[in-house]
């Protein structure tokens, strides 16, 4: 098992290699940091070459690319190269709080998903099943960024009727400390969290429906049944614990897709999160601040993969790593 | 895999004999069946007593296909909203780009046929949604048919001959599963600039063709050890003959329904990408633009709500059609659906 990991964390290595140098050659080549730079009437030629020259942009996107592997080991992540501001605690800030978001609207997505799932199951083709079988189908269809202008137009519209400040639209904290800062922070986070909430609820209600009737109709069930075992106690000990395995690892994988989920979420929010802060940076062409985002999206799901390989493993005992 | 008319006159792109009758996942008396106790409402032209039928694989699956109530409705929703989209000339009462500054931020209203209102320089909501449809329709169909073709390929020479390709195909994915899709979009079609429909549906297929890859691959693995491909093998076909004429049909299944879905990936992407701003530029017509367009106005609803909920529909009806190719181009499924 220790080999197992160790084996796929050394494999990751060359994975995060490649990976972030290909990205470092397509956002270098993407934009040029120094368009806002050279237009400011107020920086000399000199403090140009300057800046160029400790930025290392006039060596060659190859070269340029081992500079930042070394900026992120001596100098945490490096600077921007356009405001010269230290990357690290804007990484740390905003990652903060897109973990906040994608951790409430995750676990809800995962509970409320897995009873929907069972239940639906359960009754299969009832009304129930129905309807929220044609829901998951509004939910994989929908784009998130127009779900989140949706529930923006929403409240605007009952703010501007009633003046009652039920949620914020956009934007982060407007009150300092306190347990006021906390009921702020909600506020502001419900319409957000809804929003990465929907798409992963219509993944996880139908994965775990299909996972359940995929168990439902094994002999073992019928087994449990025939020998008289109360029927609550055949779905939620025989059925429900093998229908989970599958869901985990849905659930580990769906880590890219719920980063991505808050690249759009936060930008209609302006949240100030990774996503926000990505899309910002790659809009200016700032190459050190863009590859942070990319690395530690990288490393994050790099991570999560192996987290569902050694669940599976725990959960399953069929399998065997070697 | 060659196109031909069945004795009962259906036709299709059919797998031939040896494969149907190799003893592969196919049924092995699939495709002869009696005329008596079938239904006799679908395609059933040869009706006299006991005369036997032939019915391809592809025939049953049309039978399933249009007994699926939701896949067809939705066959018929994408009619209807991709018809409008290719005669957009046509149904839109206004051109594109035409500007009417007296007009500006009309809500809906049928008096000048302004359906869904009109936007910050009086352009007609309803003619640009329909032109956004056309440039989605192009993109989506684009992208599908691209990365299938060439999913299919590499797929399977991946798949068949393993080695070098397969390592480095496998490799690429991974590459590519490392970090966020949408983020590497951004990063590609920032540096590519974006803009014309076509770079944003050439950079798409680049990343969709994987999936598509990996499954041929999948199938090509586990029956390149079947006893049918050993006598292929035995009888003195070639490779190019065993991969195409008797392995890849059994692909064709999955491919279409990865396809036909990826139709509806590839809108919703480019309709994120053109949003978030780095997409398709304004000049050409898209729907994702048009909800950024939106953003801009939150109190005029119409602007938002309309070229989304066109977005929603055409995805939808995509996915029910996938969902009813899925259904009927099961071979094991020999149930007709209710």
């Amino acid at each position: 098992m220790l080999t197992y990991i160790a084996r796929r964390v050394l494999y990751s290595i060359p994975v995060l290699f490649f990976s972030t140098f290909f990205s470092f050659l397509f956002v270098s080549y993407a934009a040029n940091p120094l368009v806002s730079a050279r237009s400011n009437p107020r920086l000399s030629q000199h403090l140009l070459n300057l800046l160029i020259h400790q930025n290392h942009l006039d060596k060659p996107v190859v070269v340029r690319y081992f500079y930042w592997v070394e900026a992120i080991f001596t100098d945490k992540l490096g600077k921007s190269l356009i405001t010269l501001k230290p990357i690290w605690p804007d990484i740390t800030r905003t990652m903060g709080h897109t973990a906040q978001l994608i951790i409430i609207a995750e676990s809800l997505a995962i509970v409320i998903g897995i009873a929907v799932g069972i239940y639906s199951a359960i009754r299969q083709y009832s009304l129930f099943d129905y309807s929220f079988t044609s829901l998951s189908f509004l939910g994989f269809a929908m784009p998130v960024f127009w779900l989140a202008l949706v529930l923006q137009i929403l409240f605007v519209d009952v703010y501007n009727h009633w003046h009652v400040r039920i949620v914020y639209t956009s934007g982060l904290n407007t009150v300092p400390g306190g347990p006021a800062w906390s009921v702020d922070r909600l506020q502001h986070l419900v319409l957000p969290v809804i929003t990465l909430f929907v798409v992963s609820f219509a993944l996880y209600s139908r994965y775990m429906r299909a996972s359940m009737l995929d168990v439902i109709n094994s002999d073992y069930v019928r087994t449990a049944r025939a020998k008289g075992v109360r029927e609550r106690k055949v779905v939620m000990r025989h059925v429900f614990r093998n229908a989970l395995i599958p869901i985990t690892t849905v659930a580990a994988l769906n880590i890219g897709g719920l980063l991505g989920g808050a690249i759009v979420t936060e930008t209609v929010f302006t949240l100030d999160g990774m996503g926000h802060y990505f899309v910002l940076a790659l809009g200016q062409g700032d190459t050190y601040e863009v590859m942070a985002y990319l690395l530690v999206t990288a490393v994050i799901i790099i991570l999560f993969n192996l987290i569902a390989d050694i669940a599976y493993g725990f959960l399953d005992p069929r399998i065997r790593y070697d | 895999m060659t196109e031909f008319t069945r004795p009962d006159g259906s036709s299709g792109l059919v797998p031939t004999a040896p494969t149907v009758a190799g003893g592969q996942p196919l049924a092995p008396d699939a495709g002869i069946d009696t005329a008596v106790g079938m239904d006799p409402g679908v395609d059933d032209t040869a009706a006299a007593g006991l005369e036997l039928k032939v019915r391809s694989q592809w025939s049953y699956a049309r039978m399933r296909f249009f007994r699926h109530r939701l896949a067809v409705a939705g066959l018929v929703g994408l009619i209807i909203i991709f018809g409008a989209g290719i005669f957009a000339n046509f149904v839109a009462p206004y051109s594109y780009a035409a500007i009417d500054l007296n007009n500006i931020l009309h809500p809906p209203t049928t008096v000048d046929k302004h359906y869904f209102g009109t936007d910050g320089i009086g352009a007609d909501e309803f003619s640009r949604v329909i032109y956004g449809i056309r440039t989605s329709l192009e993109v989506g169909v684009f992208v599908a048919v691209v990365s299938s073709i060439f999913g299919l390929i590499v797929g399977a020479v991946a798949g068949y001959f393993g080695g070098l390709l397969d390592n480095l195909l496998m490799r690429i994915t991974d590459l590519v599963l490392t970090l966020p899709a949408l983020a590497i979009l951004l990063a590609v079609t920032a540096l590519l600039g974006g803009g014309s429909q076509w770079t944003i549906s050439i950079i798409l297929a680049a990343f969709f063709w994987t999936g598509i890859a990996r499954v041929v691959r999948g199938v090509f693995l586990s029956l390149r050890e079947k006893e049918y491909v050993e006598a292929a093998k035995a009888s003195g076909a070639g490779d190019a003959r065993i991969m195409f004429r008797h392995i890849l049909p059994n692909t064709l299944g999955p491919v279409i329904v990865n396809g036909t879905l990826a139709v509806g990936t590839a809108i919703l992407t480019e309709a994120a990408l053109s949003f978030l701003g780095f997409g398709i530029q304004p000049p050409t017509a898209s729907l994702g633009a048009l909800v950024a367009n939106g953003q801009n106005y939150p109190v005029q609803w119409w602007l938002t709500i309309f070229p989304g909920l066109l977005i929603v529909l055409i995805v939808l009806c995509v996915n029910f059609v996938g969902d009813g190719l899925r259904d009927a181009l099961d071979p094991q499924q020999r149930r007709i659906r209710a």
